[in-house]
Protein backbone atom coordinates (compact mmCIF):
# COMPACT_ATOMS: atom_id res chain seq x y z
CA UNK A 1 0.00 0.00 0.00
CA UNK A 2 2.99 2.31 1.37
CA UNK A 3 4.57 1.84 -2.15
CA UNK A 4 1.24 2.57 -4.25
CA UNK A 5 1.32 5.85 -2.85
CA UNK A 6 4.60 6.33 -2.92
CA UNK A 7 4.01 5.71 -7.00
CA UNK A 8 0.95 7.30 -7.42
CA UNK A 9 2.26 10.71 -6.08
CA UNK A 10 5.56 10.63 -7.72
CA UNK A 11 3.96 10.04 -11.11
CA UNK A 12 2.12 12.69 -9.90
CA UNK A 13 4.72 15.48 -9.48
CA UNK A 14 6.25 14.25 -12.55
CA UNK A 15 2.55 15.42 -14.43
CA UNK A 16 3.03 18.98 -12.65
CA UNK A 17 6.55 19.09 -13.92
CA UNK A 18 5.53 18.46 -17.16
CA UNK A 19 2.97 20.65 -17.79
CA UNK A 20 5.24 23.86 -15.67
CA UNK A 21 7.88 23.34 -18.07
CA UNK A 22 7.60 27.29 -19.95
CA UNK A 23 10.42 29.21 -21.43
CA UNK A 24 10.93 32.94 -21.72
CA UNK A 25 9.39 34.54 -24.24
CA UNK A 26 12.49 34.63 -27.20
CA UNK A 27 11.99 34.58 -30.47
CA UNK A 28 12.83 31.51 -32.51
CA UNK A 29 11.16 31.17 -36.05
CA UNK A 30 9.80 27.54 -38.02
CA UNK A 31 8.76 28.34 -41.34
CA UNK A 32 8.64 26.49 -44.51
CA UNK A 33 6.26 25.81 -47.39
CA UNK A 34 3.18 23.00 -47.93
CA UNK A 35 3.39 21.57 -51.07
CA UNK A 36 1.55 18.51 -52.77
CA UNK A 37 2.87 15.48 -55.32
CA UNK A 38 0.43 13.97 -57.21
CA UNK A 39 -2.29 15.20 -59.27
CA UNK A 40 -5.02 16.91 -56.93
CA UNK A 41 -8.54 16.55 -57.99
CA UNK A 42 -9.40 19.46 -60.72
CA UNK A 43 -12.24 21.70 -58.63
CA UNK A 44 -15.60 21.63 -60.27
CA UNK A 45 -17.08 24.74 -61.26
CA UNK A 46 -19.83 25.81 -59.02
CA UNK A 47 -23.41 26.89 -60.38
CA UNK A 48 -24.76 29.38 -59.16
CA UNK A 49 -27.99 30.18 -61.25
CA UNK A 50 -29.82 29.46 -58.17
CA UNK A 51 -28.81 32.35 -56.89
CA UNK A 52 -28.68 35.26 -59.20
CA UNK A 53 -27.81 38.19 -56.60
CA UNK A 54 -24.32 36.45 -56.12
CA UNK A 55 -24.12 34.92 -60.05
CA UNK A 56 -24.18 38.08 -61.47
CA UNK A 57 -21.20 38.80 -59.09
CA UNK A 58 -18.83 37.24 -61.40
CA UNK A 59 -17.63 36.50 -65.30
CA UNK A 60 -16.03 33.13 -65.14
CA UNK A 61 -17.45 30.44 -63.43
CA UNK A 62 -15.97 29.97 -59.17
CA UNK A 63 -14.54 27.05 -58.58
CA UNK A 64 -15.09 24.81 -55.78
CA UNK A 65 -11.81 25.62 -52.80
CA UNK A 66 -11.63 21.86 -51.23
CA UNK A 67 -7.88 21.34 -52.96
CA UNK A 68 -6.26 25.08 -53.92
CA UNK A 69 -3.38 25.15 -55.53
CA UNK A 70 -0.67 27.39 -56.82
CA UNK A 71 2.59 27.76 -58.76
CA UNK A 72 5.50 24.96 -57.72
CA UNK A 73 3.11 22.46 -56.90
CA UNK A 74 2.30 24.81 -53.67
CA UNK A 75 -0.85 24.24 -51.59
CA UNK A 76 -3.12 26.47 -50.04
CA UNK A 77 -5.56 26.93 -47.19
CA UNK A 78 -3.53 24.31 -44.92
CA UNK A 79 -3.42 25.02 -41.56
CA UNK A 80 -0.09 25.03 -39.63
CA UNK A 81 -0.03 24.87 -35.99
CA UNK A 82 2.08 24.21 -33.13
CA UNK A 83 -0.27 21.55 -31.44
CA UNK A 84 2.16 20.29 -28.67
CA UNK A 85 4.81 21.57 -27.04
CA UNK A 86 3.39 25.50 -26.33
CA UNK A 87 1.30 26.68 -23.63
CA UNK A 88 -2.42 27.93 -24.25
CA UNK A 89 -3.00 31.59 -24.89
CA UNK A 90 -5.35 33.76 -23.86
CA UNK A 91 -7.56 35.20 -26.83
CA UNK A 92 -6.29 37.91 -28.55
CA UNK A 93 -8.96 41.50 -27.99
CA UNK A 94 -9.04 41.54 -31.74
CA UNK A 95 -11.63 39.40 -33.61
CA UNK A 96 -11.23 37.28 -36.72
CA UNK A 97 -13.39 38.12 -39.26
CA UNK A 98 -15.17 35.66 -41.56
CA UNK A 99 -16.87 37.01 -44.82
CA UNK A 100 -19.96 35.91 -46.60
CA UNK A 101 -19.25 37.83 -50.06
CA UNK A 102 -20.64 36.65 -53.71
CA UNK A 103 -21.76 33.66 -52.08
CA UNK A 104 -18.72 32.53 -51.20
CA UNK A 105 -16.59 32.05 -47.86
CA UNK A 106 -13.37 34.65 -47.24
CA UNK A 107 -11.57 33.40 -46.33
CA UNK A 108 -12.60 29.56 -46.90
CA UNK A 109 -10.11 28.56 -43.60
CA UNK A 110 -10.07 30.72 -40.95
CA UNK A 111 -7.75 30.10 -38.35
CA UNK A 112 -8.36 32.09 -34.42
CA UNK A 113 -8.10 31.12 -31.03
CA UNK A 114 -10.21 29.62 -28.30
CA UNK A 115 -12.74 32.25 -26.67
CA UNK A 116 -11.65 34.99 -29.07
CA UNK A 117 -14.14 36.76 -31.04
CA UNK A 118 -15.45 35.70 -34.07
CA UNK A 119 -17.20 38.16 -36.37
CA UNK A 120 -19.24 36.95 -38.98
CA UNK A 121 -20.60 39.31 -41.65
CA UNK A 122 -23.07 38.98 -44.35
CA UNK A 123 -21.78 41.49 -47.87
CA UNK A 124 -24.51 39.38 -49.93
CA UNK A 125 -27.52 41.00 -50.65
CA UNK A 126 -29.21 37.27 -50.26
CA UNK A 127 -29.95 35.96 -46.61
CA UNK A 128 -27.57 32.81 -45.87
CA UNK A 129 -27.58 30.43 -42.84
CA UNK A 130 -24.48 30.39 -40.95
CA UNK A 131 -23.89 26.86 -40.33
CA UNK A 132 -20.78 25.20 -38.25
CA UNK A 133 -20.80 21.65 -37.84
CA UNK A 134 -18.24 21.41 -34.87
CA UNK A 135 -18.45 17.80 -32.76
CA UNK A 136 -16.82 18.82 -29.26
CA UNK A 137 -18.64 22.15 -29.29
CA UNK A 138 -22.18 23.78 -29.27
CA UNK A 139 -23.50 23.32 -32.60
CA UNK A 140 -25.73 26.01 -33.86
CA UNK A 141 -27.24 27.39 -36.93
CA UNK A 142 -28.47 31.35 -37.39
CA UNK A 143 -30.01 33.21 -40.23
CA UNK A 144 -28.26 36.43 -41.96
CA UNK A 145 -30.42 37.82 -44.05
CA UNK A 146 -28.21 40.94 -45.35
CA UNK A 147 -28.40 44.52 -43.75
CA UNK A 148 -28.31 42.58 -40.96
CA UNK A 149 -25.72 42.99 -38.13
CA UNK A 150 -22.16 40.56 -37.84
CA UNK A 151 -22.47 37.71 -35.74
CA UNK A 152 -20.43 37.49 -32.90
CA UNK A 153 -19.38 34.35 -31.15
CA UNK A 154 -16.82 32.53 -29.74
CA UNK A 155 -15.71 28.75 -29.08
CA UNK A 156 -14.18 27.43 -26.30
CA UNK A 157 -12.56 24.41 -27.05
CA UNK A 158 -9.80 23.68 -30.02
CA UNK A 159 -11.24 22.08 -32.74
CA UNK A 160 -11.26 21.96 -36.51
CA UNK A 161 -14.81 21.48 -38.34
CA UNK A 162 -16.41 22.59 -41.72
CA UNK A 163 -19.16 25.52 -42.08
CA UNK A 164 -21.60 25.51 -44.29
CA UNK A 165 -24.22 27.12 -45.75
CA UNK A 166 -27.68 24.96 -45.90
CA UNK A 167 -29.47 28.02 -48.16
CA UNK A 168 -26.29 27.98 -51.05
CA UNK A 169 -24.55 24.02 -50.80
CA UNK A 170 -21.90 25.46 -52.36
CA UNK A 171 -20.71 27.18 -49.74
CA UNK A 172 -18.43 25.27 -47.48
CA UNK A 173 -15.35 26.61 -45.36
CA UNK A 174 -13.50 25.65 -42.40
CA UNK A 175 -12.99 27.11 -38.86
CA UNK A 176 -9.80 25.96 -37.26
CA UNK A 177 -10.00 27.02 -33.66
CA UNK A 178 -6.67 26.63 -32.11
CA UNK A 179 -5.11 27.12 -28.52
CA UNK A 180 -2.21 29.27 -28.79
CA UNK A 181 -1.01 31.93 -31.09
CA UNK A 182 1.03 30.16 -33.32
CA UNK A 183 -0.62 29.22 -36.57
CA UNK A 184 -0.94 30.26 -40.17
CA UNK A 185 -3.03 29.13 -42.75
CA UNK A 186 -1.09 28.81 -46.40
CA UNK A 187 -1.90 31.61 -48.70
CA UNK A 188 -0.59 32.37 -52.63
CA UNK A 189 2.77 30.20 -52.70
CA UNK A 190 2.07 27.46 -49.84
CA UNK A 191 4.57 29.56 -47.44
CA UNK A 192 3.97 29.87 -43.64
CA UNK A 193 5.89 31.09 -40.36
CA UNK A 194 5.67 30.66 -36.98
CA UNK A 195 7.61 33.33 -35.09
CA UNK A 196 8.20 33.86 -31.25
CA UNK A 197 8.76 30.66 -30.21
CA UNK A 198 10.60 30.21 -26.98
CA UNK A 199 13.51 27.45 -26.84
CA UNK A 200 11.88 24.19 -26.68
CA UNK A 201 10.29 20.94 -28.39
CA UNK A 202 7.65 21.46 -30.29
CA UNK A 203 5.05 19.60 -32.40
CA UNK A 204 4.04 21.44 -35.96
CA UNK A 205 0.96 19.94 -37.63
CA UNK A 206 -0.21 20.35 -40.89
CA UNK A 207 -3.94 20.06 -41.78
CA UNK A 208 -6.19 20.52 -45.12
CA UNK A 209 -9.55 19.62 -45.12
CA UNK A 210 -9.34 16.96 -48.06
CA UNK A 211 -6.00 15.53 -47.04
CA UNK A 212 -5.67 14.97 -43.64
CA UNK A 213 -2.78 16.49 -41.25
CA UNK A 214 0.74 15.54 -40.64
CA UNK A 215 3.14 16.59 -37.67
CA UNK A 216 6.80 16.84 -37.67
CA UNK A 217 8.67 17.31 -34.39
CA UNK A 218 11.10 20.76 -33.90
CA UNK A 219 13.39 21.98 -31.25
CA UNK A 220 14.34 25.62 -30.95
CA UNK A 221 17.09 26.49 -28.99
CA UNK A 222 17.80 30.25 -29.97
CA UNK A 223 16.67 32.82 -31.59
CA UNK A 224 17.19 30.63 -35.24
CA UNK A 225 14.79 29.97 -38.06
CA UNK A 226 14.28 26.35 -38.49
CA UNK A 227 12.67 25.09 -41.78
CA UNK A 228 10.08 22.53 -41.56
CA UNK A 229 8.03 21.22 -45.24
CA UNK A 230 5.05 19.36 -45.11
CA UNK A 231 4.17 17.08 -48.69
CA UNK A 232 0.39 15.87 -48.98
CA UNK A 233 -0.23 13.11 -51.48
CA UNK A 234 -2.77 14.61 -53.36
CA UNK A 235 -5.74 12.37 -54.23
CA UNK A 236 -7.43 12.57 -57.80
CA UNK A 237 -10.66 12.14 -57.07
CA UNK B 1 -7.68 -17.67 -4.32
CA UNK B 2 -4.24 -15.82 -3.24
CA UNK B 3 -3.53 -15.57 -6.46
CA UNK B 4 -6.90 -13.53 -7.36
CA UNK B 5 -5.75 -11.36 -4.46
CA UNK B 6 -2.44 -10.96 -6.12
CA UNK B 7 -3.84 -9.98 -9.53
CA UNK B 8 -6.36 -7.63 -8.34
CA UNK B 9 -3.42 -6.30 -6.19
CA UNK B 10 -1.15 -5.84 -9.34
CA UNK B 11 -4.30 -4.70 -11.51
CA UNK B 12 -5.01 -2.05 -8.56
CA UNK B 13 -1.19 -0.43 -8.89
CA UNK B 14 -1.37 -0.24 -13.31
CA UNK B 15 -4.31 1.44 -12.40
CA UNK B 16 -2.75 3.72 -9.73
CA UNK B 17 0.19 4.06 -12.08
CA UNK B 18 -1.92 5.00 -15.14
CA UNK B 19 -4.60 7.44 -13.47
CA UNK B 20 -1.95 10.38 -13.23
CA UNK B 21 -0.94 10.18 -16.65
CA UNK B 22 -4.55 9.87 -17.82
CA UNK B 23 -5.21 12.94 -15.64
CA UNK B 24 -2.07 14.85 -17.07
CA UNK B 25 -3.41 14.22 -20.78
CA UNK B 26 -6.23 15.39 -20.46
CA UNK B 27 -5.74 18.04 -18.67
CA UNK B 28 -3.36 19.65 -21.83
CA UNK B 29 -6.01 18.02 -24.36
CA UNK B 30 -9.64 18.79 -23.50
CA UNK B 31 -10.74 19.15 -19.78
CA UNK B 32 -11.87 15.81 -17.94
CA UNK B 33 -15.80 15.80 -18.17
CA UNK B 34 -18.15 12.60 -18.25
CA UNK B 35 -21.65 12.19 -18.45
CA UNK B 36 -23.27 12.14 -15.16
CA UNK B 37 -25.07 8.46 -14.97
CA UNK B 38 -27.16 10.08 -12.29
CA UNK B 39 -29.33 12.60 -13.26
CA UNK B 40 -32.74 14.25 -12.39
CA UNK B 41 -35.37 16.07 -14.54
CA UNK B 42 -37.06 18.72 -12.92
CA UNK B 43 -40.55 19.54 -14.92
CA UNK B 44 -43.34 21.54 -12.97
CA UNK B 45 -43.75 19.29 -9.63
CA UNK B 46 -42.71 16.46 -11.15
CA UNK B 47 -39.06 14.77 -10.45
CA UNK B 48 -37.72 12.51 -12.95
CA UNK B 49 -34.84 9.93 -11.75
CA UNK B 50 -32.32 8.49 -14.50
CA UNK B 51 -32.39 5.30 -12.63
CA UNK B 52 -35.89 4.50 -12.84
CA UNK B 53 -35.99 6.12 -16.55
CA UNK B 54 -33.11 3.62 -17.48
CA UNK B 55 -35.52 -0.04 -16.74
CA UNK B 56 -37.86 1.86 -19.40
CA UNK B 57 -35.57 3.25 -21.90
CA UNK B 58 -34.53 -0.33 -21.72
CA UNK B 59 -37.72 -1.61 -22.69
CA UNK B 60 -39.36 0.74 -25.02
CA UNK B 61 -36.57 3.48 -25.98
CA UNK B 62 -33.20 1.48 -27.14
CA UNK B 63 -34.90 -0.43 -30.27
CA UNK B 64 -34.02 2.57 -32.07
CA UNK B 65 -31.95 4.67 -29.74
CA UNK B 66 -29.06 1.89 -29.26
CA UNK B 67 -27.90 0.81 -25.66
CA UNK B 68 -25.50 3.64 -25.26
CA UNK B 69 -28.32 5.98 -27.05
CA UNK B 70 -25.81 7.04 -29.57
CA UNK B 71 -28.76 6.49 -32.35
CA UNK B 72 -27.69 3.02 -33.51
CA UNK B 73 -30.22 0.33 -32.30
CA UNK B 74 -30.65 -2.60 -34.00
CA UNK B 75 -34.07 -0.76 -35.98
CA UNK B 76 -32.14 2.40 -36.51
CA UNK B 77 -31.20 1.40 -40.17
CA UNK B 78 -35.27 1.10 -41.18
CA UNK B 79 -35.75 3.97 -39.83
CA UNK B 80 -35.58 8.00 -41.01
CA UNK B 81 -34.72 10.39 -39.85
CA UNK B 82 -31.83 8.72 -38.09
CA UNK B 83 -32.73 8.38 -34.23
CA UNK B 84 -31.76 10.70 -32.24
CA UNK B 85 -28.28 10.36 -31.17
CA UNK B 86 -28.24 11.60 -27.13
CA UNK B 87 -24.31 11.31 -26.71
CA UNK B 88 -24.44 14.64 -29.00
CA UNK B 89 -27.34 16.36 -26.98
CA UNK B 90 -28.56 18.16 -29.75
CA UNK B 91 -31.85 18.51 -30.10
CA UNK B 92 -34.58 19.69 -32.62
CA UNK B 93 -37.42 21.28 -30.45
CA UNK B 94 -36.24 23.39 -27.64
CA UNK B 95 -37.34 26.84 -26.23
CA UNK B 96 -34.25 27.62 -25.95
CA UNK B 97 -31.68 29.63 -28.46
CA UNK B 98 -29.70 27.87 -30.76
CA UNK B 99 -26.38 26.12 -29.97
CA UNK B 100 -28.02 25.83 -26.08
CA UNK B 101 -29.06 22.95 -23.73
CA UNK B 102 -33.19 22.45 -23.51
CA UNK B 103 -35.17 22.21 -21.02
CA UNK B 104 -36.20 19.36 -19.48
CA UNK B 105 -39.88 20.79 -20.16
CA UNK B 106 -38.59 20.73 -23.80
CA UNK B 107 -37.46 17.04 -23.94
CA UNK B 108 -40.84 15.95 -21.66
CA UNK B 109 -42.99 17.95 -24.42
CA UNK B 110 -41.16 16.01 -27.47
CA UNK B 111 -41.91 12.79 -25.36
CA UNK B 112 -45.69 13.51 -25.27
CA UNK B 113 -45.64 15.04 -28.93
CA UNK B 114 -44.14 12.55 -30.17
CA UNK B 115 -42.54 13.42 -34.11
CA UNK B 116 -44.90 13.70 -36.53
CA UNK B 117 -43.58 12.37 -40.16
CA UNK B 118 -40.91 10.51 -38.62
CA UNK B 119 -40.99 6.81 -36.46
CA UNK B 120 -40.53 8.27 -33.10
CA UNK B 121 -44.37 8.04 -31.55
CA UNK B 122 -46.04 10.15 -29.07
CA UNK B 123 -45.68 8.63 -25.37
CA UNK B 124 -48.85 9.21 -23.76
CA UNK B 125 -49.52 5.60 -22.94
CA UNK B 126 -46.48 6.35 -20.00
CA UNK B 127 -46.99 8.34 -17.18
CA UNK B 128 -46.16 11.50 -16.52
CA UNK B 129 -43.52 10.40 -14.07
CA UNK B 130 -42.79 7.89 -16.58
CA UNK B 131 -41.72 10.39 -18.94
CA UNK B 132 -40.50 12.24 -16.34
CA UNK B 133 -38.22 9.55 -15.79
CA UNK B 134 -36.37 9.04 -19.14
CA UNK B 135 -36.09 12.65 -19.47
CA UNK B 136 -33.69 12.32 -16.57
CA UNK B 137 -32.02 8.88 -17.84
CA UNK B 138 -31.63 10.86 -21.41
CA UNK B 139 -29.57 13.57 -19.61
CA UNK B 140 -27.04 10.52 -18.67
CA UNK B 141 -25.47 10.00 -22.25
CA UNK B 142 -23.69 13.41 -22.94
CA UNK B 143 -21.02 15.25 -20.63
CA UNK B 144 -22.64 18.52 -21.56
CA UNK B 145 -25.49 17.92 -18.95
CA UNK B 146 -22.73 17.83 -16.42
CA UNK B 147 -20.75 21.04 -18.17
CA UNK B 148 -23.50 23.63 -19.36
CA UNK B 149 -27.29 24.74 -18.29
CA UNK B 150 -29.99 24.76 -20.21
CA UNK B 151 -29.98 28.14 -22.18
CA UNK B 152 -32.77 30.78 -21.03
CA UNK B 153 -36.02 30.12 -23.09
CA UNK B 154 -36.92 32.84 -26.01
CA UNK B 155 -39.62 34.70 -24.70
CA UNK B 156 -42.56 34.54 -26.60
CA UNK B 157 -45.10 38.04 -26.27
CA UNK B 158 -48.76 38.03 -26.20
CA UNK B 159 -50.49 37.45 -29.52
CA UNK B 160 -51.69 40.54 -31.16
CA UNK B 161 -54.74 40.71 -32.63
CA UNK B 162 -55.13 39.25 -36.07
CA UNK B 163 -55.30 41.34 -39.19
CA UNK B 164 -55.21 41.06 -43.50
CA UNK B 165 -52.26 43.56 -42.53
CA UNK B 166 -50.43 41.31 -40.24
CA UNK B 167 -50.58 38.49 -42.95
CA UNK B 168 -49.42 40.55 -45.63
CA UNK B 169 -46.43 41.94 -43.73
CA UNK B 170 -45.88 38.13 -42.49
CA UNK B 171 -45.93 37.25 -46.64
CA UNK B 172 -43.40 39.99 -47.26
CA UNK B 173 -41.16 39.14 -44.65
CA UNK B 174 -41.52 35.40 -45.82
CA UNK B 175 -40.17 36.84 -48.86
CA UNK B 176 -37.24 39.02 -47.22
CA UNK B 177 -36.00 36.30 -44.68
CA UNK B 178 -35.48 34.06 -47.84
CA UNK B 179 -38.45 31.22 -46.44
CA UNK B 180 -38.99 30.28 -49.71
CA UNK B 181 -34.98 29.17 -50.76
CA UNK B 182 -36.01 25.72 -48.74
CA UNK B 183 -39.48 25.92 -47.95
CA UNK B 184 -40.89 26.87 -51.43
CA UNK B 185 -42.96 29.57 -52.74
CA UNK B 186 -46.06 28.16 -51.61
CA UNK B 187 -45.03 26.23 -48.49
CA UNK B 188 -44.93 23.41 -50.50
CA UNK B 189 -40.80 22.27 -49.46
CA UNK B 190 -39.85 22.32 -52.65
CA UNK B 191 -37.82 25.73 -53.00
CA UNK B 192 -34.94 25.90 -54.82
CA UNK B 193 -32.59 24.64 -52.26
CA UNK B 194 -34.49 21.85 -51.16
CA UNK B 195 -32.77 19.29 -52.84
CA UNK B 196 -29.36 19.72 -51.28
CA UNK B 197 -30.70 19.74 -47.88
CA UNK B 198 -28.97 17.15 -45.26
CA UNK B 199 -29.12 17.57 -41.14
CA UNK B 200 -25.49 17.14 -39.52
CA UNK B 201 -25.07 13.63 -39.89
CA UNK B 202 -24.79 14.20 -43.78
CA UNK B 203 -28.37 12.23 -44.00
CA UNK B 204 -30.85 13.96 -46.79
CA UNK B 205 -33.67 16.12 -44.30
CA UNK B 206 -37.08 17.37 -46.38
CA UNK B 207 -37.94 21.04 -45.17
CA UNK B 208 -41.44 21.49 -43.94
CA UNK B 209 -44.52 20.89 -46.52
CA UNK B 210 -46.83 23.28 -45.18
CA UNK B 211 -49.10 22.40 -47.27
CA UNK B 212 -49.73 18.82 -45.76
CA UNK B 213 -51.56 19.90 -42.68
CA UNK B 214 -50.58 21.23 -39.43
CA UNK B 215 -48.67 19.08 -37.85
CA UNK B 216 -45.36 20.45 -37.46
CA UNK B 217 -42.28 18.30 -35.43
CA UNK B 218 -42.10 20.41 -32.60
CA UNK B 219 -45.85 21.70 -31.98
CA UNK B 220 -48.86 23.03 -33.76
CA UNK B 221 -49.79 25.83 -32.07
CA UNK B 222 -49.30 29.45 -32.92
CA UNK B 223 -46.89 29.40 -30.13
CA UNK B 224 -44.74 26.49 -31.55
CA UNK B 225 -44.40 28.23 -34.98
CA UNK B 226 -43.29 31.51 -33.02
CA UNK B 227 -40.67 29.21 -31.07
CA UNK B 228 -39.64 26.56 -34.23
CA UNK B 229 -38.22 29.58 -36.22
CA UNK B 230 -37.00 31.80 -33.56
CA UNK B 231 -34.84 28.92 -32.01
CA UNK B 232 -33.86 27.12 -35.05
CA UNK B 233 -34.38 23.07 -35.47
CA UNK B 234 -30.76 22.49 -34.10
CA UNK B 235 -28.65 19.66 -36.36
CA UNK B 236 -30.97 20.57 -39.24
CA UNK B 237 -30.58 23.03 -41.82
CA UNK B 238 -33.28 25.48 -39.70
CA UNK B 239 -31.40 28.16 -38.69
CA UNK B 240 -32.53 30.77 -35.55
CA UNK B 241 -34.04 33.82 -36.43
CA UNK B 242 -33.53 35.34 -33.06
CA UNK B 243 -31.34 37.64 -33.93
CA UNK B 244 -32.86 39.23 -37.14
CA UNK B 245 -37.10 39.11 -36.66
CA UNK B 246 -38.33 41.79 -34.17
CA UNK B 247 -41.19 40.17 -31.59
CA UNK B 248 -43.69 41.76 -33.59
CA UNK B 249 -42.89 40.26 -37.24
CA UNK B 250 -42.43 36.57 -35.85
CA UNK B 251 -46.06 37.05 -35.14
CA UNK B 252 -46.67 38.44 -38.41
CA UNK B 253 -44.99 35.46 -39.86
CA UNK B 254 -46.58 32.99 -37.87
CA UNK B 255 -50.22 34.48 -39.15
CA UNK B 256 -49.12 34.18 -42.71
CA UNK B 257 -47.20 30.79 -42.57
CA UNK B 258 -51.17 29.48 -41.55
CA UNK B 259 -52.76 30.85 -44.70
CA UNK B 260 -49.96 28.30 -46.05
CA UNK B 261 -51.65 25.49 -44.45
CA UNK B 262 -54.68 25.61 -46.57
CA UNK B 263 -55.72 21.65 -45.80
CA UNK B 264 -55.60 22.95 -42.03
CA UNK B 265 -58.90 25.38 -41.02
CA UNK B 266 -57.43 28.54 -38.83
CA UNK B 267 -59.02 31.89 -38.46
CA UNK B 268 -55.67 32.86 -40.36
CA UNK B 269 -56.65 31.44 -43.47
CA UNK B 270 -60.47 31.97 -42.67
CA UNK B 271 -59.77 35.55 -42.69
CA UNK B 272 -57.33 35.38 -45.66
CA UNK B 273 -59.75 33.86 -47.59
CA UNK B 274 -62.50 36.43 -46.96
CA UNK B 275 -60.23 38.98 -49.10
CA UNK B 276 -60.58 38.86 -52.55
CA UNK B 277 -56.51 38.11 -52.73
CA UNK B 278 -56.59 36.18 -50.65
CA UNK B 279 -59.04 33.83 -51.80
CA UNK B 280 -57.36 33.95 -55.46
CA UNK B 281 -53.91 32.80 -53.77
CA UNK B 282 -55.20 29.89 -51.63
CA UNK B 283 -57.62 28.89 -54.53
CA UNK B 284 -54.72 28.74 -57.08
CA UNK B 285 -52.76 26.32 -54.49
CA UNK B 286 -55.55 23.38 -54.26
CA UNK B 287 -54.31 20.42 -56.80
CA UNK B 288 -57.08 17.72 -56.87
CA UNK B 289 -56.42 14.54 -58.32
CA UNK B 290 -52.25 14.31 -58.07
CA UNK B 291 -51.06 10.77 -58.13
CA UNK B 292 -50.76 10.23 -54.46
CA UNK B 293 -53.23 12.33 -53.34
CA UNK B 294 -50.74 14.30 -50.93
CA UNK B 295 -52.13 17.49 -52.94
CA UNK B 296 -47.70 17.72 -53.61
CA UNK B 297 -47.42 19.05 -56.99
CA UNK B 298 -45.65 16.80 -59.16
Amino acid sequence: MGTKQVVVVSVAMLGVATIAQAGPPAGGTVSGKVTYEGTPAKMKPIDMSKEPSCAKMYTTPQLAETVVTGAGNSLENVVVYISAGAPDDAAPSTAAVFNQKGCRYIPHVLAFQVNQELKIQNEDQTSHNIHPLPKINREWNKSQPPGTPPISEKYDKAEIFPVKCNVHPWMHGNFAVLKNSHFAVTGDGGGFSLPNLPPGKYTVTAWHESYGDQTQDVTISGSETKTVNFVFKAKPY
Amino acid sequence: MQNNVHSKFCLNIAIALLLPLGIAAQQADQPAAKPNPHMESHIGDLTGHSEAGARLYYRYCWGCHGARGNGDGENAPYVTPQPRNFTQATFKCRSTPTGTLPLDSDLYNSLVRGFNFTNMPSWIALTAQERADLVAFIKTFSARWVTEKPGTPIPIPAEPKLTVESIKHGGELFQKLECWKCHGQEGRGDGPSAPTLTDSNDQPIRPYNFTTDNRSKCGRTNQDLYRIFMTGLDGTPMPSFADVVKPEDAWDLVHYLRTLQYNNPSPELTLWEGTPEGKTIVAAKKVENTNTGSGVKP
